[in-house]
């Protein structure tokens, strides 16, 4: 938590302020008990209306000047959270952005998000009761034994005693609770859970009948919850009951004891009055301070997931070159391993292919086989455990990044589009791309049509997530947006999935026909979409089992001859 | 519409009626007995009037009065707590449990067209606003009001006059309530849509963040990001800022009321009307009555949220359900497998034509196999068979009975289907291939799932049939959570199938695999399959092709290419 406190640096001034008004509003109320005092002793006992009229007027004084302290601290706490939020989320966005694909592997889309929006509201909720509050309480708590201190001695002990029992009693209920609001808020999750799944996977529920089974284990899960809420509930329902019980308690004792001392003669009336309105002012306070350390107690525990987000450096080093050299050997992939973090066995084993400049080169294989992991090495994705990846007669590892990922069109399995204009999307590929530049890559991705199809062409907004696209709309899309920047190297991750054999064909033939070609990797699983590339590496299980044509592989491998025939079955002689 | 929602409420909480009236009762006799505990304590002060004159037999039986009384109001308070407590959390209870069997029996049609997050804020968090809020703001209410009459009564019991003052200025700080809370909910409007909108943007990239990096597009995103932070701070501290004016305004005028009893008391004091220990009375009671105003106004608006809140539930839990099965359904049917389609129409957008004037005839054990271009609507005819959508027209029987004529429950059961989307639940791989179906042994399940090839990947996860799959099966490859999907359907082979894209991601030499079971499974079985991959459905007796929800052509592979249609062109694209 403490290194997040540096954001509040462009706030010291508010920071620092924002308490100091507050603790003047609660000096000034804890005059208010002293005046009224003097009011019972000086006017009443002597009759004296001009007395009291003036002390009036000084109470009147206080409390204006009290709510002009605490308006002001109000408005810097505001501003120094509302900052120190924005702040937060900057540098959250921004080291999130940097991250590595390891990283993100490990720490997951959800916690990233969750850490953007939930923690940093409950991080600026905290630091802007904290200023508002975190010195007032007590202030005013101490401040009124000290007041009782300076009224008599021996009276104020009772106050001693009775903070002491009321910080006792408030901590231990705290201290038991906070950790089992916890256990709700997970109780609550796995309800949140089983809701997400029986809408997700209600086709399936139904299919299998499922429905009273659900019902069966939803309301276990509800009613344990809720005898788990009312299990705590139990103890904090003590909290106010305990804290009235215990002030009024020494309110009675106060005034017991105050007799004594007034018939004794060495205490006033007016005095004992001012005594059982400080014990009031306490009871206040100490409520308000018990609320502030939930809400703080939060906010730390946020804010220390946030600084674990902000530290993560990416465990990606960049290089500092931006030329390239265009050598006629593109891409060399010399004895490259690698492995995720977190394996035990390699992704990708000894990889050894040299890929010339705008050959066209088809990556299949099964499930697993390691195809997406070759081609993740390209942009610099991940990193080779061993071996080098070599670009333009260079390690990758030399390039900046993102020079590097300029030069590569990327279409990933995945086909994800995004709020805003078509136009927006496909400039994504190429920030300046012209409405030409856009066209030539739409017609090329076989998408002119979808374009043509919607209101508006390019200016047709495209909804969160694409939700307005077809799977092969999007995919189509996808392709255009990686084309618009006339790629040096192009990376279809098994993009043709939702397209039709017609589609795909076509698609190639144009990507085929572009007056540069790219080198191109074409990953897939079926043999036919690359049948006519220059070369074929052929994965399993993370290992070569053979490079090179059509024609070659069906003579010398056998796995590729398996997953030729068992889909030319028959007629597999055409 | 509010006060439907408030009856409806009601109508929850009505079932503890019994608690709700104890509650009641309780917040009476605390409210009253604490407005109680200052006047003793007035009284004991008056009873200290000098050195030497105190009158020690009278204060301390006042004292020990009042300390009986505290304690009696501590424990009152705390049983009402709990009380309240109970009520709230069940009626939380009620209201989820509800809902959640509802979800079970909503059509599709509804189901399909609401976003999964928009059901589980219904059933988690509004359920939780709309109780929190409502219950337990209904018990602030209360207790306020009550307090306040009876701090008006006992004022003007104690002295006419200055209850007046403390009437006539009291609507003051009201009035200035009322202000900020105005002023205030405006500017929290703004601010919640300022950040729903930073929430979709930071949602929508650190959710695709590959595709950010692949395109390098981080700059752009973090300039599109600061304007939206800029603008949610600046709404952020507005709304903040005049929110929090409440407490300080309120306290304001509370301390003028709070002069003026000083003033017009001290002055009945010194008449010789009042005591000091009634004037005591009267400044803790300036300082506690304001109280009951400033949060029955914040009581109010929580209130209004809440009942936003609970309608959004009632709509959910009054959606019209599935229209109930037939009463005279045949029980505990087990099929042979013919089906027949008549007539059938059908369309998810009654504007839009889909299916019209099917006609099917399958006999048992016949495989069928149905393709087409993307979006062509080969998964409606599996929605019409199971039943998640009924026909607009025309009728769809198996073994002679109008499929409108079974339970749901016994037609879908002697279906066995693997869609192309694959869903797993947070669990283990032994739950997510038994889904709670019990009944089978562990070689039952390792058989299945050897049969779907399963079981070498299983094998070596972490834990094997006990490795917990988060929600979605986030550890597993999509290819080997679609083999967890067709183990489930190996484990206990209903009469029909539907295979529905079930290979898509699975490579092909694993597909030859399974295909082989499926081919063993399907054998005497009616099967309904979808797929792009056309060698897989070669060996079909019936291929529909479908196109822009139209079944275009119908027969066996080889009268459909003699055809030279739609289907010969689909097939031969494939040769590339």
């Amino acid at each position: 938590m403490k290194k997040l406190l540096v954001f509040l640096k462009d706030y010291r001034k508010e920071s620092i302020l924002g308490p100091l008004f507050k603790l003047m509003e609660a000096s000034f109320e804890l005059f208010v008990p002293l005046v009224i005092a003097s009011m019972i002793d000086v006017g009443i006992a002597g009759g004296d209306r001009g007395y009291v009229i003036r002390m009036c007027l000084v109470l009147l004084l206080l409390c204006l000047v009290g709510f002009i302290c605490a308006v002001t601290a109000q408005f810097f706490a505001a501003r120094a959270a509302a900052g120190f939020a924005k702040k937060v989320k900057r540098a959250l966005f921004e080291n999130i952005q940097k991250l590595s694909y390891s990283d993100m592997d490990s720490i997951g889309t959800s916690a990233m998000i969750t850490r953007m929006t939930s923690d940093v509201n409950q991080v600026q909720q905290g630091v802007n009761l904290t200023i508002r509050l975190l010195l007032r309480s007590p202030f005013v708590v101490f401040g009124a034994m000290v007041m009782a201190f300076t009224i008599n001695t021996r009276m104020a002990l009772i106050f001693l005693v009775t903070i002491i029992l009321l910080f006792l009693v408030v901590g231990l209920i705290m201290r038991w609770s906070i950790p089992r609001y916890g256990m709700i808020q997970s109780h609550l999750d796995k309800l949140l859970g089983l809701t997400r799944e029986n809408h997700t996977g209600v086709r399936v529920i139904r299919a299998f009948g499922l429905e009273e089974k659900e019902k069966e284990n939803f309301n276990g899960q509800n009613n344990s919850l809720t005898s788990l809420q009312n299990h705590v509930g139990t103890i904090t329902a003590l909290m106010n009951p305990a804290t009235y019980a215990i002030l009024n308690l020494a309110v009675a004792f106060l005034i017991y004891r105050g007799a004594l001392r007034v018939n004794a003669g060495d205490l006033t009336q007016g005095q004992v009055v001012a005594l059982y309105n400080y014990m009031s002012q306490i009871l206040v306070e100490l409520i308000k301070f018990a609320n502030l350390i939930i809400t703080v107690t939060r906010a730390i525990a946020s804010g220390n997931r946030i600084e674990e987000m902000l530290e993560l450096k990416s465990s990606m080093e960049n290089g500092s070159v931006k030329e390239f050299d265009k050598t006629p050997d593109h891409i060399v992939f010399s004895h490259v391993f690698m492995r995720y973090a977190g394996d035990s066995e390699d992704s990708l084993e000894d990889l050894d292919v040299t890929v010339r400049r705008g050959e066209r080169i088809g990556v299949i294989g099964g499930t697993g086989s390691g195809k997406t992991t070759l081609i993740n090495l390209i942009p610099r994705f991940y990193d080779a455990r061993q071996g080098e990846v070599i670009l333009d007669g260079r390690n990758i590892r030399e390039y900046d990044l993102e020079n590097l990922r300029e030069r590569i069109g990327i279409v990933p399995q995945k086909a994800v589009l995004f709020h805003g204009t078509i136009r927006d999307n496909i400039r994504w590929g190429k920030n300046d791309a012209t409405d030409d530049e856009i066209n030539r890559a739409l017609e090329i991705a076989q998408a002119k049509e979808i374009v043509e199809g919607k209101a508006g062409g390019l200016d047709h907004m495209v909804a969160q997530g694409g939700k307005n696209f077809s799977g092969g709309q999007k995919q189509r899309l996808t392709i255009a947006r990686a084309l618009v920047r006339k790629p040096e190297i192009l990376i279809l991750d098994d993009s043709a999935s939702a397209l039709d054999y017609l589609t795909d064909k076509k698609l190639r033939e144009a990507i085929a026909a572009m007056d540069n070609p790219p080198t191109t990797f074409i990953v897939s699983q079926r043999a036919s979409s690359v049948l006519n590339c220059d070369k074929i590496i052929v994965l399993e299980d993370g290992k070569v089992m053979g490079i090179g044509t059509n024609e070659q592989l069906l003579e010398s491998c056998d796995t590729y001859k398996e997953i030729y025939d068992s889909q030319y079955r028959k007629e597999g002689a055409v | 519409m509010k006060k439907n929602t408030l009856k409806k409420v009601l109508r929850y909480a009505g079932k503890y009626h019994f608690l709700i009236a104890l509650s009641m009762v309780l917040a009476v006799v605390t409210a009253l007995l604490s407005l109680y505990v200052p006047i003793l304590a007035g009284n004991a002060i008056d009873r200290i009037t000098g050195t030497g004159k105190v009158d020690f037999a009278s204060l301390t039986a006042t004292v020990l009065k009042m300390a009986v009384i505290v304690m009696f109001i501590a424990l009152c308070q705390w049983v009402m707590n709990r009380t309240n407590n109970k009520i709230t959390y069940s009626v939380v209870r009620d209201v989820r449990e509800e809902a959640f069997s509802r979800l079970q029996n909503l059509p599709f049609n509804y189901l399909d067209n609401k976003p999964t997050g928009e059901i589980v804020s219904r059933l988690i968090s509004d359920v939780d606003m709309f109780a929190d809020g409502l219950l337990m703001g209904f018990g602030q209410l209360f207790t306020g009001i009550v307090t306040i009459v009876g701090t008006l009564v006992f004022m003007f019991y104690l002295n006419f006059g200055i209850a007046i003052v403390v009437v006539v200025l009291t609507p003051l700080s009201l009035l200035v309530a009322r202000f900020v809370a105005t002023r205030s909910f405006k500017l929290f409007k703004e601010q919640s849509e300022a950040r729903s909108d930073q929430t979709a943007f930071v949602d929508e990239m650190i959710g695709n963040l590959s595709v950010v990096k692949a395109f390098a597009h981080e700059d752009e995103n973090l300039e599109i990001f600061d304007d939206i932070n800029d603008r949610l701070e600046k709404t952020s501290v507005m709304a903040t800022f005049v929110s929090s004016l409440t407490n300080p305004s309120t306290r304001f005028i509370n301390n003028i009321v709070y002069a003026a009893v000083a003033l017009f008391g001290a002055f009945a004091c010194i008449a010789g009307g009042m005591s000091v220990g009634g004037l005591t009375i009267f400044l803790s009671y300036a300082n506690q009555y304001t109280k009951p105003f400033n949060e029955i106004s914040g009581v109010v608006t929580e209130l209004q949220n809440a009942l936003a809140c609970a309608e959004r539930v009632f709509q959910l839990i009054e959606e019209q359900p599935e229209e109930p099965d037939f009463e005279g359904a045949p029980k505990e049917l087990v099929a042979k497998g013919d089906v027949a389609v008549s007539d059938v129409s059908f369309s998810y957008d009654k504007s839009k034509k889909l299916i019209e004037d099917l006609n099917l005839d399958i006999k048992k054990g016949q495989r069928v196999a149905i393709v087409g271009p993307t979006g062509s609507g080969k998964t409606t005819l599996i929605n019409l068979l199971m039943r998640f959508y009924d026909t607009d027209k025309g009728s769809i029987s198996i073994d002679g009975y109008d499929i409108r004529k079974l339970r749901r429950s016994d037609l879908r059961a002697n279906f066995g289907m693997v869609l192309q989307e694959t869903w797993l639940r947070s669990g283990t791989v032994r739950d997510n291939i038994t889904l709670g179906r019990e009944g089978f042994s562990d070689e039952e399940i390792i058989e299945a799932a050897k049969a779907a090839h399963a079981h070498s990947f299983i094998k070596r996860l972490p834990k094997g049939y006990d490795t917990l799959i988060t929600e979605n099966g986030g550890n597993l490859s999509q290819g080997q959570k679609q083999l967890l999907c067709i183990t489930r359907v190996m484990l206990h082979i209903p009469p029909m199938l539907i295979l529905d894209e079930a290979t898509s991601s699975i490579d092909t030499r694993t597909e030859i695999r399974i295909q082989k079971a499926f081919n063993r499974m399907m054998q005497g079985r009616t099967s309904f399959i979808v797929a792009h991959r056309l060698s897989t459905i070669r060996e079909a007796d019936i291929i529909l092709v479908m196109k822009d929800g139209h079944i275009i052509e119908q027969g066996d592979h080889d009268t459909l290419l003699a055809k030279k249609g739609f289907y010969h062109e689909l097939y031969t694209s494939q040769w590339g």
